[in-house]
């Protein structure tokens, strides 16, 4: 067992950071303020490959693994959860299982322009009363001659603002429960398909979360994204992939909020004395490492696993249940030490502690990852 | 074309201290970095290839250490198709002459079309690399070089002076010296990262390939001919004083005014 990066990765951590300190860092206040997706980020994420990292060149992709692509998100993680998410949400909810379930066409036509950054990517699968309880769906999917006609209503979807793919779950047979379940790629622009509600959030507010609306929405035959009744084991594997994403998202604004807490200790001065000599300071950054340190590596094993084709489902719902604790616990630790600067919008880790909440949430709650960690362990 | 760029890894501070003792840089502990100035040079050489779309290469070539092998890779990670590391102990200790002697070398090993060299090192700081390479080799130079461009089979240069800039023509093969200015460097890619390591390899050329190059009593420590004799933190200059338009007689009255003033009169 060697805990010590490659040399390729290595290279790329810096790359990031660089990118991270230089081109993301510089807009996370506004784009949380703003309310408003850094879509000039996005262009130059899909001109260095961010936006396709673990798939193979012939699709476009960069050729690297998954550990690359989950260092990505937590590097940007560190300086802006915003950014970190649309690059989560496109790899993992939409690329990803159009690489791993789709046909070869489907993969030229749509895997290759979303790997290269060139169309930006979301997920369909929560709805009003289908959230934790995915297997409730009321998406309806009727095949009709060449096409399948979608009705239904999605919400939460992230990035749906601007993205241009979409992968929609959808009952195609209500009667035999999550076997009547099946994934469908969509394009922005098929008839019948539009973006209805903008939420407006707690955190990542920079995120685009919208609603999906399909009126009589005209999907190709061709679109069927791999069987008939095949959908709902798509999207939680999908969602395993997913987790690994937001696991890294969540490491990512944790050590994003240790690293300006170090800085601002060693600073501000009270009682004659700068905060970083007090030993409840030391003690509060050293157990914070700490749990980092341990997110780190139960993030990187899931990742590796994923790249290793081994069981990862289980070992990402683990990273993520922890990186997303330790990101909620941190950020609240690291705000009680800026004490009340921290409170105001001064200083980022306010949003910091904002934008580590979701990370609780979305992709399957903290809930759901003990349901799947249990579950790996028969123990259900 | 083949466009080779020079680079040289140094420490990533214009304020690393310096050894009382020996007078040389303390570069523990301070990261290390592709100079500024060759970095821009990777990315004009990088630019000028894909302008001219015609399978013309970029080759990066470095004299260092061993550890310089990163900087290399970080070149090849911003897209340069292939690099050489002209290491080994017998070049250790050589200063800029010595230093040129043997990047001649390599060069004359690697081949050359176009060889772009940054203008200076921010740790040395001498800006005598490049143009010494350029007597060596027996080829044109350009320095200070704001704008490289291809025109036929010239290399225009548009070369910063103090007040002015020239256009120079040059023929090819020659050597151009750039600054920091010439072009912001892009990032590495991922794709380009992997690469560096996975599909692109770092060839390593020592004394043994390169001796017939050079004469060996002009490298390393003892074929170089500058000795330091004493290093010290430069005091800063003032900004100045400029008086425009004004008359021959008034400007020599200010001058020995200010010189009186300071008591150097």
């Amino acid at each position: 067992m060697d805990f010590t990066l490659s040399n390729e990765h290595k290279l790329l951590q810096e790359m990031y950071r660089k990118f991270a300190e230089t081109e993301v860092k510089p807009l996370a206040e506004e784009v949380d303020e703003e309310e408003r997706a850094p879509m000039e980020t996005v262009e130059k994420l899909a001109k260095y490959g961010m936006l396709g990292i673990p798939f193979p060149k012939k699709y476009g992709g960069q050729g690297a693994d998954n550990l690359a692509y989950s260092m990505c998100v937590e590097e940007l993680g560190k300086v802006c959860a915003t950014t970190s998410v649309i690059v989560s949400a496109h790899t993992s909810l939409c690329a990803n299982p159009i690489y791993e379930f789709g046909t070869e066409e489907q993969r030229m036509k749509y895997l290759v322009p979303l790997a290269k950054g060139e169309k930006i990517g979301a997920f369909g699968l929560t709805e009003p009363g289908a959230g934790t309880d995915a297997s409730g769906q009321q998406t309806k999917a009727v095949l009709d001659g060449d096409n399948w006609i979608l009705n239904g209503s999605k919400i939460f979807i992230t990035n749906a603002g601007f993205a241009d793919i979409f992968i929609i779950i959808a009952m195609t047979d209500k009667s035999i429960g999550t076997k009547g379940i099946s994934a469908f790629i969509v394009e922005k622009d098929f008839p019948g398909f539009s973006i209805g509600k903008h939420e407006k959030k707690m955190g990542i507010k920079g995120s685009s979360t919208c609603e999906l609306i399909m009126e009589n929405c005209i999907v190709p035959k061709e679109n069927l994204l791999g069987q008939v009744g095949k959908g709902f084991g798509i999207a939680m594997k999908t969602l395993d992939g997913g987790r690994i994403g937001i696991a890294s998202q969540a490491l990512g604004i944790g050590e994003g909020a240790l690293d300006e807490t170090i800085k601002y200790v060693k600073e501000r001065k009270q009682c004659g004395k700068r905060l970083s000599q007090f030993q409840n300071t030391q003690f509060e950054i050293a157990d914070m490492k700490t749990t980092l340190d341990a997110a780190q590596l139960l993030v990187y094993r899931a990742a590796c696993c994923k790249d290793a084709k081994g069981n990862y489902g289980p070992l990402a719902a683990m990273a993520k249940l922890f990186a997303a604790n330790t990101a909620s616990d941190v950020t609240r630790r690291c705000l009680q030490l800026h004490g009340g600067y921290g409170y105001t919008r001064e200083y980022p880790i306010e949003r910091m502690m904002r934008d580590a909440k979701i990370t609780e949430i979305y992709e399957g709650t903290s809930e759901v990852q003990k349901m799947v960690v249990a579950a790996s362990l028969k123990v259900n | 074309m083949k466009i080779v760029v020079c680079v040289k890894q140094v420490p990533d501070t214009t304020e690393v201290k310096l050894d009382p003792v020996t007078n040389t840089l303390i570069r523990d502990g301070v990261p290390s970095i592709i100079n500024p100035d060759d970095k821009a040079g990777i990315e004009a050489a990088l630019q000028l290839k894909e302008k001219l779309n015609d399978g013309s290469t970029v080759t990066i070539v470095s004299m260092g250490p061993p550890q310089a092998d990163v900087a290399l890779r970080e070149a090849l990670a911003m897209g340069a198709d292939e690099a050489y590391l002209l290491s080994d102990r017998a070049f250790g200790g050589s200063d800029t002459f010595a230093t040129s002697t043997i990047i001649a070398a390599g060069l004359k090993k690697v081949g050359y079309d176009i060889i772009i060299t940054g203008r200076q090192a921010i740790d040395g700081d001498t800006a005598q690399v490049g143009p010494q390479i350029a007597e060596h080799l027996g080829i044109p130079q350009a320095s200070y070089a704001e704008e490289i461009n291809v025109e036929g089979n010239k290399v225009v240069v548009k070369r910063q002076y103090e007040d002015r800039h020239h256009i120079l023509e040059l023929p090819i093969p020659c050597l151009v010296t750039a600054l920091a200015e010439l072009a912001a460097p892009r990032y590495m890619s991922v794709a380009g990262c992997f690469d560096a390591y996975r599909a692109k390899e770092v060839k390593t050329l020592g004394f043994e390939d390169l001796k017939d190059g050079f004469d060996p009593a002009n490298i390393g420590l003892k074929g170089s001919p500058t000795n330091v004799f004493k290093s010290f933190t430069k005091q800063a200059k003032g900004a100045g004083e400029i008086h425009k338009e004004i008359s021959a007689e008034d400007a020599v009255a200010t001058i020995i005014a200010k010189l009186e003033e300071r008591h150097i009169i």
